[in-house]
Formats: C-alpha cells, sequence, structure tokens
C-alpha cells in the first residue's frame, strides 16, 4: 500500500510540474478551453486517487476544484478572475500537502475550508494566500524520489559490470607494466569510485517484495471462492529486499505454489471439520532474508502431500523401479512431486492446470540459482520454502583449480575448506563411491578432476584440499579439489545454453588475469554426483551424525568489528538481515536507545549514543521479537568449533574464543533479548518458559529452534530467572539460580552414566520430543484444571 | 540488391555467413575448456571483458573435431543473448551476392542442418550457413 501511495504522490507531483505552463497560460487567458480541460483532468485525477487512498483532504480540496470547473466547461458560469485565483489556490495547496506526505513532515494546517468557499458563486470575503503561479517560489525543497525507468536502470547495471570487468583488465595490465605511483593512484581512486557506483546500483536495483505479494490476496479470493473453500491469507515480511530481476524470476513459480496449495493442499470446509480443523484454512506466505539469501516459504495446514501415493504413481509411471522405491525415505518420497509428470492430484483441474507441475517451478528457480525444498506432514499440511540468492550479477566466490583450470564456488555454499590428509578428515573409499568423515560427520566425498574428466595436477593424493559445500537445501557433501586459490567478487553472467547443458555451471565470469572462468553450482554437483551414485553404489551415503565419535559441534558465526573496534561473532541464524539505517532513525525513545526501521521500532544494543553518521545494524531475532545491534563492518562469515572461555559476568559479550587464530568475542543473544527485548502488541497467551544455559552452541543452534518449535519461550538460564522448564548439561550440577518447576538434563554422550542417570542423549531426538513434550501437556492440563476447579 | 556475405573456409571448403549476423572477425588464443558442456562447445574466451562461448564448427556439422592451434580465426556472432565465436579455418573476405537461393542437391546432413541456401559470390557458387544454428549445435536442432 505505501508503494502505491509514493507512486500516487509521485505522480500528482509530476502531473503539478507538467501543469505549471497550463496554469500560467490559463490565468492569463481564462477562456482558453484547452487548459481548462487540462487542468480538469489534474484535479478529476486526483479525486479519483484521493478515494482509494483515503486522504480526505486532498479530495475534498480536488471534489469542489472538480465541480467548479465541470460547470465553466459546462458553460453554466464563465471563468472570472476571481474562479481562477481560487481554483490556483486549490492547486497550490494540493501541491503543499503532496509534499508534506511525500516529505514525511506534518501536513500545512491551514484551513481548507475558505479556499472551497472561494471557489463558490458567491464572492466571499476571504483573501487568498496566492503563491506564484505555475508552481513554487520556495527555493526548491529536496524531493524523495524521482521514477525511472526500469530498463535505464538494467542499462546502468550492465554498464557498471562492463566497469568492473574493465578494471580487472586494467588492473592485470598495470601489473605487468613498470611501476609509477601516480598511475597506481589514480588507478586506486578509479576503482574505488567505481565500487561505489556498483554499490548504489545494486541497491537501486533493490525492490521490495511487497509488489509481488500484493497480487496475493485477490488471487487467493478469487480461487477459493471459485473452488468453494474458504481460505485465510497470512502475508509476511514484504518489507525483505531483492533485485527486481529476481523478483520477476519468482513471480511465475510463487503463484503456481500458492494456486497449487489452495487447490491440492487445503480441503473443503467439510472436511476440514471432519479431519477435526478450523473450516478455513490458512495459507502463510512469508519472505525473510538469511545471509544472502532470500527465503519465501508457502505453508499451508491442508492435507499434505502422500509419499506413498506419489512413490506409486512414480512406480507405474516408470519413474522409479519396485527395488528403488522400497529404498526411498519418508522425505525422499514427498520430493517426488518435483518429478515431471507426476501430481498428487487424482484429477486435473482448472486451476492449476494440466501438464505443468512442481517440476517447472523447480526448474525455474534453479535455473536462477534457487533451490526450491518441501516438507510435508500427511493431514497436516505442506511447507515449500524457495531460497534464491540476493541478485544475480555480482556475487562473492571462491576460485579453486582443478586439472590446471580455474573454477569459481559461490560463497554462500561453502561451509568450511580443509586439507585431506588433515587429522580432521578421514577418506574412504567405498567401491566407486568416496566417503569424507569430517570430525565425526560423514558425507558423501565428489572429486572435481574426476566429474569433469580432467586429470588431477594435485602433487600427491593427499595434498587436495576438501570443500565442504552445502547447497541450499540440499545434503552437505564435500568436493576434492586442486588447488584453492583465492577470495574474489565476481561479475557473473549467464552461460550459454549448450554451456549450462553440463549442468554443473551457474554462469561465467572474468577473473582478474582476464581469463574466462566457469562458476560452479553447487547443487548442480551434487545432483550430478548423486546420479552416479546412484547408478554405481545404491546406497549412497547420506551426511549424518556418525554415532561412533560424538560430534564436535560446529556453529556458523557472523564475524563483524563492533563500534568500539573490538572483533565479535554472533551466530547466523540468530541475524535476521543487516541494514543500513540513518543517524536521524535512532534515538533515545522511552529510557533506552531505538532505532526506526521501516514502520518498527526496535531496542538498539551494541552502542551507547546515537551515532552522528549512519549505523550498520544486526537484526536479531529470537523467532518472536526482534532487536537491533548497531556495529561497525562485516568481517566474515565462518563455522568454527567454538571452544568458549565464559565472560567473567554475564552480559552482551557470552566469553571469547579463537577463531583463526583472533580473539573472538561471541555475542550473547540470550542476555542481549532479555535485557533488550519487548513483546510484541501481538503476543499471545503466555507460552510455557523454558530456560537454557547460555553460551552452548550446541544448544543455541540445534536445541533452541526444536524447543521453540514445541511453543516454548525460551530464556536464559541465568540468575533469577523462573522458568517451567530448565534444560542443563548433565554433568553440570548447577542450576544457574533459575527457579524452574522441572529439570531436563542432557548429556553429550550416547551411553548413560549409570543406573540413576536421567539423563537423555542429545541427538535421541525421539526421547528428547518425548520429554518436551510431556511436560508442554501437564502444563496444559495443569492449567485447564485449574481453570475448571 | 546485393547482400554482404563473408566467406570463410572450414572445413576444407568455402562457405559464406550473412555479413549481417557477424559482429567482427578475431584471432582467439588461449580457449578455457568447459568439461561437460555440449560436444561442438570447444571452450570460453575472453574479447574485451566479454566472455565469448567458443563453437567448434567441425563439431557442431558432426563431421569431427577442429585441429588444436595456438591461435585461430574466429567469427564472433551475437546470437539469443549470448556471444559466440566460430571457429574457422580461415577467414576470407567480406563480398556482395545475390539473394539465396535454394540448394539444388543434399549437402550431407550437417550442412543441410545449417544452410539457408546458395549464393553467387563473384562467380564462386558458395554454400550460405546460418551461424546462429552452427552455434546452437546438433542437439538443440534435434530437439
Amino acid at each position: 500500500m505505501d508503494e502505491l501511495i509514493n507512486d500516487f504522490l509521485a505522480e500528482t507531483r509530476e502531473m503539478l510540474q507538467a501543469l505549471s505552463g497550463a496554469i500560467v497560460a490559463w490565468e492569463a487567458e481564462p477562456a482558453d478551453r484547452g487548459r481548462l480541460d487540462e487542468i480538469f483532468r489534474f484535479v478529476h485525477t486526483v479525486k479519483g486517487n484521493c478515494g482509494f487512498f483515503d486522504l480526505p483532504r486532498l479530495r475534498e480540496l480536488s471534489h469542489a476544484a472538480e465541480d467548479a470547473l465541470s460547470e465553466v466547461r459546462a458553460g453554466h458560469r464563465s471563468a472570472d478572475p476571481r474562479l481562477v485565483s481560487a481554483v490556483l489556490g486549490v492547486i497550490d495547496r494540493i501541491g503543499a500537502l503532496v509534499y508534506a506526505l511525500e516529505s514525511g513532515e506534518a501536513l500545512p494546517d491551514e484551513e481548507d475550508a475558505p479556499l472551497i468557499a472561494a471557489l463558490g458563486e458567491q464572492p466571499v470575503d476571504v483573501v487568498v494566500e496566492q503563491a506564484a503561479p505555475g508552481g513554487d517560489a520556495q527555493a526548491p525543497r529536496t524531493i524523495r524520489s524521482i521514477r525511472l525507468s526500469v530498463d535505464l536502470l538494467d542499462r546502468m547495471m550492465s554498464g557498471v559490470s562492463d566497469a568492473v570487468l574493465a578494471r580487472n583488465e586494467l588492473a592485470r595490465r598495470l601489473r605487468g607494466a613498470p611501476r609509477d605511483v601516480g598511475v597506481e593512484a589514480a588507478f586506486e581512486r578509479v576503482s574505488s569510485s567505481i565500487a561505489e557506483i556498483r554499490e548504489t546500483i545494486t541497491r537501486t536495483r533493490m525492490q521490495r517484495i511487497d509488489g509481488l505479494f500484493a497480487a496475493l490476496p485477490r488471487m487467493v479470493r478469487d480461487l477459493a471462492s471459485e473452488l468453494g473453500k474458504q481460505v485465510l491469507l497470512e502475508v509476511d515480511g514484504g518489507d525483505v529486499e531483492l533485485d527486481r530481476e529476481m523478483i520477476e524470476m519468482i513471480r511465475d513459480p510463487l503463484t503456481h505454489m500458492v494456486r497449487n496449495a489452495i487447490d491440492h493442499g487445503i480441503e473443503a470446509a467439510d472436511d476440514r471439520v471432519a479431519a477435526g480443523k478450523p473450516p478455513p484454512g490458512s495459507l502463510r506466505v512469508a519472505a525473510r532474508q538469511v545471509g544472502n539469501q532470500i527465503l519465501i516459504e508457502v505453508a499451508d495446514d491442508g492435507r499434505g502431500i502422500d509419499g506413498d501415493a506419489l512413490m506409486r504413481k512414480a512406480v507405474a509411471a516408470g519413474i522409479l523401479s519396485e527395488e528403488q522405491s522400497e529404498r526411498l525415505l519418508p522425505a525422499q518420497k514427498t520430493e517426488l512431486i518435483f518429478s515431471p509428470g507426476l501430481s498428487t492430484a487424482g484429477a486435473v483441474t482448472a486451476i492449476s492446470g494440466r501438464g505443468v507441475g512442481m517440476d517447472v517451478v523447480r526448474a525455474n528457480v534453479e535455473r536462477i540459482g534457487g533451490v526450491v525444498e518441501v516438507e510435508s506432514r500427511l493431514g497436516l499440511g505442506v511447507r515449500f520454502a524457495i531460497r534464491v540468492p540476493l541478485t544475480l550479477t555480482i556475487i562473492p566466490a571462491l576460485t579453486v583449480s582443478a586439472g590446471g583450470q580455474l573454477f569459481a564456488i559461490p560463497r554462500s555454499a561453502i561451509e568450511e575448506i580443509l586439507r585431506i590428509g588433515g587429522e580432521a578428515v578421514r577418506v574412504d573409499q567405498l567401491g566407486e563411491a568416496m566417503v569424507a568423515t569430517v570430525r565425526g560427520r560423514r558425507m558423501p566425498l565428489v572429486a572435481l578432476p574426476d566429474l569433469l574428466g580432467v586429470e588431477s595436477r594435485a602433487a600427491a593424493a593427499g595434498d587436495s584440499k576438501l570443500i565442504l559445500l552445502k547447497p541450499a537445501g540440499a545434503d552437505l557433501f564435500a568436493l576434492a579439489v586442486d588447488m584453492v586459490h583465492d577470495h574474489e567478487e565476481l561479475v557473473v553472467k549467464p552461460a550459454a545454453p549448450a554451456v549450462m547443458a553440463a549442468g554443473l555451471y551457474a554462469g561465467t565470469t572474468l577473473g582478474d588475469d582476464g581469463r574466462p572462468i566457469l562458476l560452479l553450482d553447487a547443487s548442480g554437483i551434487a545432483k550430478r554426483a548423486a546420479l552416479r551414485l546412484d547408478d554405481g553404489a545404491p546406497d549412497a551415503p547420506r551426511a549424518e551424525p556418525c554415532p561412533a565419535a560424538p560430534a564436535q559441534p560446529e556453529t556458523s558465526l557472523l564475524l563483524f568489528h563492533a563500534l568500539d573496534g573490538a572483533l565479535r561473532g554472533v551466530p547466523v541464524p540468530v541475524v535476521e538481515r543487516i541494514e543500513d539505517v540513518a543517524a536521524g532513525a535512532v534515538q533515545v525513545s522511552a529510557g533506552k536507545l531505538r532505532v526506526t526501521v521501516g514502520s518498527r521500532i526496535l531496542p538498539l544494543a551494541g552502542c551507547i549514543a546515537p551515532p552522528d553518521t549512519k549505523l550498520r545494524i544486526l537484526r536479531l531475532t529470537d523467532g518472536a521479537s526482534e532487536i537491533a545491534y548497531g556495529f561497525a563492518k562485516v568481517v566474515d562469515i565462518r563455522s568454527a568449533t567454538i571452544e568458549l572461555r565464559p565472560a567473567a559476568a554475564p552480559g552482551e559479550v557470552a566469553g571469547v574464543a579463537l577463531i583463526d587464530g583472533a580473539q573472538v568475542e561471541l555475542l550473547d543473544p540470550y542476555w542481549l533479548f532479555a535485557a533488550h527485548a519487548e513483546a510484541g502488541p501481538e503476543e499471545p497467551a503466555e507460552p510455557p518458559v523454558c530456560a537454557l544455559p547460555a553460551g552452548d552452541p550446541w544448544m543455541d543452534n540445534m536445541l533452541r529452534p526444536l524447543i521453540e518449535s514445541l511453543g516454548y519461550r525460551v530464556v536464559a538460564a541465568t540468575e533469577g530467572v523462573t522458568a517451567d522448564l530448565l534444560i542443563a548439561r548433565a554433568e553440570d550440577e548447577a542450576d544457574h539460580g533459575v527457579h524452574a518447576d522441572e529439570v531436563l538434563r542432557i548429556r553429550a554422550r550416547p551411553d548413560a552414566a549409570g543406573a540413576g542417570d536421567d539423563s537423555i542423549y542429545r541427538y535421541d531426538r525421539a526421547s528428547l520430543l518425548g520429554a518436551l513434550r510431556v511436560r508442554t501437556h501437564s502444563r496444559s492440563a495443569a492449567k485447564e484444571g485449574g481453570v475448571n476447579g | 540488391m546485393a547482400d554482404l556475405v563473408l566467406i570463410v573456409r572450414l572445413a576444407g571448403r568455402r562457405i559464406a555467413f550473412p555479413a549481417s549476423d557477424v559482429e567482427s572477425v578475431v584471432e582467439l588464443g588461449g580457449i578455457t575448456p568447459a568439461p561437460r558442456a555440449a560436444a561442438h562447445v570447444a571452450g570460453l574466451a575472453a574479447l574485451r571483458s566479454r566472455v565469448l562461448t567458443v563453437i567448434d564448427c567441425a563439431a557442431a556439422l558432426e563431421i569431427g573435431h577442429m585441429a588444436d592451434q595456438p591461435r585461430q580465426d574466429a567469427v564472433i556472432v551475437p546470437s539469443g543473448g549470448h556471444n559466440y565465436a566460430l571457429l574457422v579455418e580461415a577467414v576470407e573476405d567480406v563480398v556482395e551476392a545475390a539473394p539465396p537461393v535454394p540448394v539444388k542437391a543434399p549437402a550431407g546432413a550437417g550442412w543441410d542442418r545449417v544452410a539457408i541456401g546458395m549464393v553467387d559470390a563473384e562467380g564462386d557458387l558458395l554454400l550460405l550457413v546460418d551461424p546462429h544454428r552452427l552455434a546452437a549445435g546438433p542437439a538443440a536442432q534435434a530437439a
């Protein structure tokens, strides 16, 4: 809606500017019919739009002017100078109001009534303050937005991409030439200004996803009424921004998924009641930024996907053999929804169309480097998730080589880089397949030279490097390469279809030396490799925790420089997004430092006083509330095993850990949320509270989401906290001063310490869930009992 | 009206490309292979900060592979949003030619797939080849 209003305001302002000539001419010659019509059209348009936007003052003004002018047009009235001045007065006021709305200033508070009265046929004793006709006598004020053609933006972007490539080529030639300090300094300046332009233009192309979501309510309403179903649509995350081009690319897949959910997912009201669900089906469409990807979810609470039915169809259609089908895991059965020519629908309906299925959705999303995931619970609903990169054009990448040739891998897919032959890594050959074991985690290993059919140039077998890749939405796997070279920001362009046919590449780019580099596609490699494993060794090893050696948990951390210069880290899952805010957005209000982000006010941590320049903030989320954390600069994203040395006293820093040889202070999200977070206004009835020991990365990143998904509110286990349930490490006797009704102890080792040990092994998911559920139930039962008694 | 055609030597024959389809003619060196790409893709090359997809024309015609040489003549053809470099044995000349007429005899499977017709260029009868079809390769034609 905001966007629409902005469009309307910008359009009105433009019309006013274009109209200024007509106003001057009309004033000089009130009988000029052409000018009159032009001015009439303007007020008419403004009136029409205002009714739509609920802008009463603009509507009344334009309505009155329209009435007066239509009388003149009909010949009932002549355009005397008094009327002309009155109309001009109204138009000036419209201009002032539009300006105020657009710039967010307070509306001018003069009365509109005298202006409207002046339009009447009887002379009114009012002096209309007359601004200079045709525009603004005041100095031109800053205008917040202009409208540009998208085509122009695209051309700017491709121009900048070329400039970056030309810069790279120049850099290469300079390296070969004799050194000249003056030339180098000039080159540095060119480089930095190109970088700046590139960043600005990239941002210019960012668009709120609102535009994509705006069409959904209408579409859902129409579809639901056509199908005789009741659907409640919930849309969230419209303020997420992504590249304009990406928005266009996901429009069709998203539409298709929403249609599918209503058509095939959500049941008719009667069936829902029979299944014990509320009659209206719920459909949730949400977008959020996760790292440098955008996650778009479409979740319904309908009948879910019947994996077994899909499997039978796949067998009947000859996509799967009987033998293969018996080995499928439940998740793999659900995944069959993406196979060409399969659908869960018993009959083809008019809504979802014939022949276009989820396979097309997946293909479209993958073409832009994205991934589609599906998660289904039979009878309870389906959740589809699309993950797409933020922008198509410039990505941070790692260059590696295989067989003497350079390739690039998007940084977003890389979890870790290791050396084969190091202590942490073991490689086993199982038939044709290879399996890597990294600190207890087993995963399939793909040798890039073999995959590409080139000869490895690693000096010795043990000399290869191993890159752990986690394609969005797929399992972790290891890629062996000859050498790892460098981190680079690459301008990626699509590759020709004949090259993309390999299924291994995401695009092409030019390296600093001016040679083309192919950008590898992690999901493509996984797929190619999986196919090969399927052919040779049917029981493809999957990434799984290896029970023999207790896994050392790894945490993915965002490293950054805090405003006081310290190197800090925060678990990536906690970070919702990174944003720049203007200095003016930060204020001390209601006793706390707060920052305005879009239409929300967030508590601000990490800074002591409002900054005097613009501020970068991390938006941290605990799933329910959000807080902002001011910082100076992002350093990197790292996955690391953390050995935390706890801080002396609880505070925003949980402790310090050694990462890549540097001391990194780790933020304590519990403490931050406990100290800063505020319950949102729509906070539901009090959920059960679970206290978790702070600073344990395993608990933070793995256990916590699980607990939260069961409806607990998680707080840090610190002195004086009251909770329904306290989670504690088995070896940890202290209760941290928490008042808890019950204590659940979790041990890191699979076997119990003795007969009296009632703790639960941390990866024994079933027991954990059981224990947690029992506690939620007993609590709600107790509550109900209390109410009834 | 006479059209301009570019005469090149390919697979031991002289053929013509419509000059309007051709952006430029360059000498390429240092082709980066593109492993596992379609068989008629010889690799990638860079030209003034652009990536070119290099096409082995002999493979595109399914009549073998072109000899590997350190520097090779290539005809640059923009097609479908991508820039292709068609490797040829030699580039001869740009001449005026009469509009093409249908080929009277089958020129062979590969050639028939890419031929537009035949043209009379300064007294020589040449096969006029569509460079876009050549760049698309055998697989795309079959589809």
